[in-house]
């Protein structure tokens, strides 16, 4: 019998506001060290938290998108361990009585179908400082910019089963707290932080032990630590070793490509919760529920229903359109500017995809304008150059060589389609290979691509290819 | 009831980095187990329906809007730190 794979996700997302949780510092991402933390974020004796109110806001936001229980009476406790990067002991944070209670997420499997996974909670809390150990002997540095910035964090029900359905899941989470403007998603900054729960287990037998793999900060890691996580608790388990799997958590070591033990669990796992004091409880009303619903933009899922239908787009290129919001609008404006949604999507998902990729950059980086792309591919709609000489095109305006209109002008790009001029080209060709020309009227139809590259290479690929086709087709025929 | 064991005593003390000595944790075991019997007269009380308490006062949370307040005062806070060096507050070495 195969083994199956347990996962559940722990999201700690920081939240988008211009101060922290509890304070009125800065959360300006790489100021100088403690230049941003304030009395409160450092624990002085007698500092009061305040809450922020945006923080709040983000927080039903995002129960709303996940269709989640919203936690109209919220409680802040305090959850105690000891790091001298928490300088107050304590972290604050909500236990009993989170901002959003039980919701779901809908991921989309490889195979195209849809799976629901269930969302325990997602709870308010300040984020620690940073420990530098780099560069001091026998001390290490603390770095408190970063105490008290506001986290949203996101955890799943053990609904996963593979590391494909977790990426596919840290995904569109990923893409959702960025479409509602709550979260950054700058997961090499730290924005937007994943931990994975991992056990394995025989169907109809009880869950394994669980190994918790922290702080992983992109999503090809998150595929690679859980895969090698797997692997060592399916081979422990059958090397009759099952007790060597602990509840524990590891650190991904993305060097070794391993996953390494960090801490025990038992010590840290006696948080002593209690609410704190400091703080009464968040009262959110109807009202303020239903204003945060107003203010929500359109969602990935619905706006790829709405591209699929009004656009006539595939269910996969509609996926891929919608992952982020400003690609999307970017698409939306192509495709009215143009006329031609398919067009549209097929140079987005092509080219646009692909020089991005290379490039290894966001689509939030691309270097083109939806308009400028528009003008290229009006110019391919009004045969003033073809797809071919698009995408040479198309990478001069990526290197900022200007608009595709001035490209096409400067490089002497026009496509031709004086039919004159391509009979002139065609009857050069077949004057200079008489050979090919007897073989293919003898009936070896394939030397017609033969024709088709000389012709379009004498013009320098500035040839219509449908002209040419046509021309050429009748010049051979005799 | 329950009454708290030396050892209790010592796990939490060891949780919050508190330096407890034997004599102290067999009178602090002694003095919580009091506490507890204290709280313990609430189990007489019928607490169904009844939301537990966040707060003795009875009001809610005051939200403050999204603005940096606060300026820089590194310099003045820093100087009544142990050690401090490039910003960064020293601490003895913590390894995970």
């Amino acid at each position: 019998m195969e083994w199956e794979i347990v996962i559940g996700l722990e999201i700690h997302a920081q939240l988008a506001t211009q101060s922290k949780i509890f304070s009125g510092s800065s959360t300006a991402y790489g100021a100088e060290p403690n230049t941003q933390a304030n009395l409160v974020d450092l624990a002085m004796p007698g500092v009061l938290p305040v809450l922020n109110k945006k923080a709040v806001e983000f927080g039903v936001k995002l129960g709303l998108a996940l269709d989640a229980e919203i936690g109209k009476r919220s409680v802040f406790a305090r959850k105690n361990y000891f790091y001298p990067d928490l300088p107050k002991g304590y972290q604050i944070s909500q236990f009993e009585l989170p901002i959003v209670g039980k919701g779901h997420l809908d991921i989309e499997l490889e195979d195209g179908t849809v799976k629901r996974i269930g969302i325990t909670r997602a709870h308010l809390e300040e984020d620690a400082g940073k420990s530098v150990h780099e560069g001091f002997v026998s001390q290490s540095g603390i770095d408190l910019n970063r105490a008290s910035t506001p986290l949203l964090e996101i955890v799943s029900e053990p609904d996963i089963r593979s590391a494909k359905e977790a990426v596919a899941y840290v995904k569109k989470l990923h893409s959702l707290v960025r479409y509602l403007g709550i979260c950054d998603g700058n997961m090499q900054e730290g924005s937007f932080r994943c931990d994975v729960n991992v056990s394995v287990h025989k169907p109809n037998t009880p869950f394994g032990t669980r190994v918790e793999i922290k702080n992983l900060n992109s999503f090809r890691f998150i595929e690679r630590a859980i895969n090698y996580e797997v692997q060592r608790q399916i081979d422990l388990n059958l090397e009759g070793k099952k007790d060597q799997i602990v509840q524990e958590t590891v650190l991904f070591d993305p060097d070794k490509g391993e996953t390494r033990s960090m801490r025990s669990k038992e010590d840290a796992n006696d948080y002593r919760y209690f609410p704190d004091p400091d703080l009464l409880p968040v009262m959110v009303t109807d009202a303020e529920i239903e204003a945060i619903r107003a203010t929500l933009p359109e969602l990935p899922d619905t706006k790829k229903a709405r591209f699929i239908s009004e656009y006539g787009l595939s269910t996969y290129d509609a996926g891929l359109l919608v992952q982020s919001r400003d690609e999307a609008e970017y698409f939306e404006t192509v495709a009215k500017s143009t006329g031609d949604a398919k067009l549209a999507a097929n140079w987005m998902n092509g080219e646009v995809a692909a020089r991005l990729n290379r490039a290894e950059l966001e689509f939030e980086q691309l270097p083109i304008k939806a308009d400028d792309l528009v003008g290229l591919l009006k110019r391919i709609q009004d045969n003033t150059i073809s797809n071919k000489i698009a995408k040479d095109v198309f990478e001069a305006m990526w290197n900022g060589e200007g608009t595709a209109d001035s490209i096409i002008e400067v490089k002497g790009l026009v496509q031709i389609t004086d039919t004159g001029a391509i009979e002139a080209i065609i009857d050069e060709i077949i004057a200079a290979n008489p050979k090919q020309v007897a073989e293919y009227r003898s009936g070896k139809d394939k030397m017609f691509g033969f024709f088709v590259g000389q012709a379009m290479k004498a013009s320098k690929g500035k040839a219509n290819p449908a002209t040419l086709n046509d021309l050429l087709k009748q010049k051979l025929a005799g | 009831m329950a009454a708290i064991t030396i050892d209790e005593v010592k796990k939490v003390a060891n949780l919050a980095r508190l330096a407890v000595s034997d004599e102290n944790a067999c009178e602090y075991a002694s003095s919580l187990s009091n506490i507890l019997v204290l709280a313990d007269q609430l189990e007489a009380i019928d607490t169904q329906g009844i939301i537990p308490m966040a707060n003795p006062h009875d009001a809610i949370q005051r939200l403050r809007e999204d603005t940096v307040t606060e300026t820089n005062h590194r310099d003045e806070y820093q100087q009544i730190a142990p050690e401090v060096e490039d910003g960064l507050y020293l601490v003895p070495q913590v390894i995970d």
